[in-house]
């Protein structure tokens, strides 16, 4: 017999609304990881917060694209389907929102919809789930950040992320308006890094 | 549940905040867009709202896809929050979402406005909330939705500085005194709604985040904290806001933004705050304009 669906959220309505406005903070303040406390025990490799993420904001009208180790567990896309009743894609580039467990795994960011100049909303968001935020008192390593959202400029870190993740960051700022939105997720936080921020190294 | 008595109404529940929860995934969706994007009009799929259109139907919906159970809710309309708009969009939230209301800027976690921004300075974790009758800066200067779009896409805005210059080549001076066009993050030039441009540099690397709705035109954008925002203008005649000659006549503030009311059918007028609150607060404090009624301690010694 096939395990028990792992549950939604408890409180669809006010689960939602508590991690869509974690969400809406991070972006507004990029680097700031805000707490995103939500009581999910989804199927591993999927986080919670992920996982709550994904239910705050993707339904049947937006298509989701999961990496290797999410799409490799039969439960992970049941559990999606189920709760979020988004459809799954094959192609990164169909997608508007972006799982991803493995950020060191991570495709270029050009295998995602970057929107167009006339549209550049219509771009993926990805949702990348990671072991934690380096405190905020840490002087070296990390990134600085720069842009809208931030009073002068910001010292922000987490692990793990792709070793080439700087270089990656300024392509996606020199296409700006287009480019894609990254929302980092886990140890009970999200960060929001939009394409409008620059990264420069620490 | 209780059974609905006989011959009564039924009892209305309503989701929390109106909206059904995909509506408002749809909305909090364009909204992330709206801030990673500063200033770029995200297209959405705005509802009917138990509401005509023009009463603020985008702010509205922004308002309650944002809304949680503990915000406190402030609404005003031309600054004051005793007007019909303001009242009856309060009483909807009161009414639907059951949330916390308040007339006091500063207690207020979520401020949806018509046309004025509040003179005290908002904080890094209130969200205020626009009602935009029509989004588009280029509108009336070039009507095809089809040319706007490519306009800002290639940033072409020498539409915009045309009816600048022609205002200064008409008047003397730049005319334009509500809904002046700014640029958000050097990037995209924005309508700021009908608020006076008096208001314009409060946008400007605010503590808050500002998020603006606009019901008919099915548009949202925003405007992350601390952004740049910088109104259009030339070297040699810069962006200059409103003054005003006299402070209020009810609680004497100076450098804010002043309502004429007219008293009588002789040219009698004075000019007062359009802040409610913010004139309440002044005269609760003591402060006094030159057409304050007489202090009581005066009365009583008078009597």
């Amino acid at each position: 017999m096939p395990a028990a669906l792992a549950l939604g959220f408890r409180d669809p309505v006010f689960d939602a609304q508590a991690s869509f406005r974690a969400a809406m903070w991070a972006l507004a303040r990029p680097g700031t990881p805000c707490p995103l406390d939500v009581a999910l025990a989804p199927p591993a490799p999927l986080a919670p917060e992920a996982a709550a993420l994904v239910l705050a904001l993707c339904d049947y009208e937006t298509p989701l694209w999961l990496d290797a180790p999410l799409s490799a567990v039969p439960e992970v896309a049941a559990f999606l389907r189920f709760h979020a009743g988004a459809p799954l894609v094959g192609e990164p580039g169909e997608a508007r929102f972006a799982l991803i467990a493995d950020p060191r795994a991570m495709p270029g960011f050009e295998a995602f919809a970057q929107g167009t100049p006339e549209f550049p909303d219509a771009s993926a968001t990805l949702i990348v789930q990671i072991e934690g935020f380096t405190d905020e008192h840490f002087t070296d390593g990390g990134f600085m950040l720069e842009g809208p959202g931030i009073e002068g400029s910001v010292r922000f870190g987490a692990a793990p992320l792709p070793a080439d993740f700087v270089a990656r960051m300024a392509a996606n700022r020199a296409l700006f308006p287009r480019g894609v939105d990254l929302l980092l997720a886990g140890a009970g936080h999200v960060a929001g890094l939009p394409r409008s921020v620059t990264v420069g190294e620490g | 549940m209780s059974a609905p008595q006989v011959g009564s109404m039924p009892d209305i529940s309503y989701n929390f905040a109106y909206l059904d929860e995909q509506t408002k995934r749809m909305i909090r969706r364009a909204i992330l867009k709206a801030i990673a994007i500063p200033g770029y009009q995200v297209p959405f799929a705005a509802r009917e709202m138990p509401m005509p259109y023009g009463w603020g139907t985008g702010g509205v919906q922004v308002t309650a896809a944002v809304l949680g159970p503990d915000d406190v809710l402030k609404v005003i309309d031309q600054g004051a929050d005793d007007t019909t708009n303001a009242v009856a969009i309060r009483g909807f939230f009161e009414k639907t979402a059951k949330v916390a209301t308040t007339t006091s800027t500063t207690e207020a976690s979520i401020i949806q406005t018509r046309h004025r921004i509040p003179e005290t300075r908002l904080r890094d974790d209130q969200i205020l909330v626009y009602q935009v009758p029509i989004p588009e800066p280029l509108r009336f200067l070039e009507p095809r939705e089809t040319e706007t779009r490519q306009l800002h896409a290639l940033s072409e805005y020498g539409l915009m500085h045309v009816k600048l210059y022609e205002d200064i080549a008409r008047h003397g001076h730049i005319a334009t005194t509500y809904a002046y066009p700014v640029e958000v993050a050097g990037r995209y030039v924005m309508d700021p709604s009908p608020i006076p441009k008096f208001d314009n540099p409060k946008m400007d690397d605010c503590p808050a985040l500002q998020l603006f709705g606009a019901g008919r035109e099915k548009r949202i954008y925003a405007i992350p904290p601390h952004t740049t925002v910088r109104s259009l203008d030339f070297e040699d005649h810069p962006f200059r806001v409103q003054r005003f000659a006299r402070p209020c006549a009810l609680c004497g503030a100076t450098g804010v933004y002043l309502d004429e009311v007219l008293l009588d059918d002789r040219g009698g007028r004075m000019f007062v705050c359009s802040d409610t609150d913010y004139c309440t607060t002044r005269q609760e404090e003591g402060h006094r304009g030159e057409m304050s009624p007489p202090a009581r301690d005066a009365q009583e010694d008078a009597a």
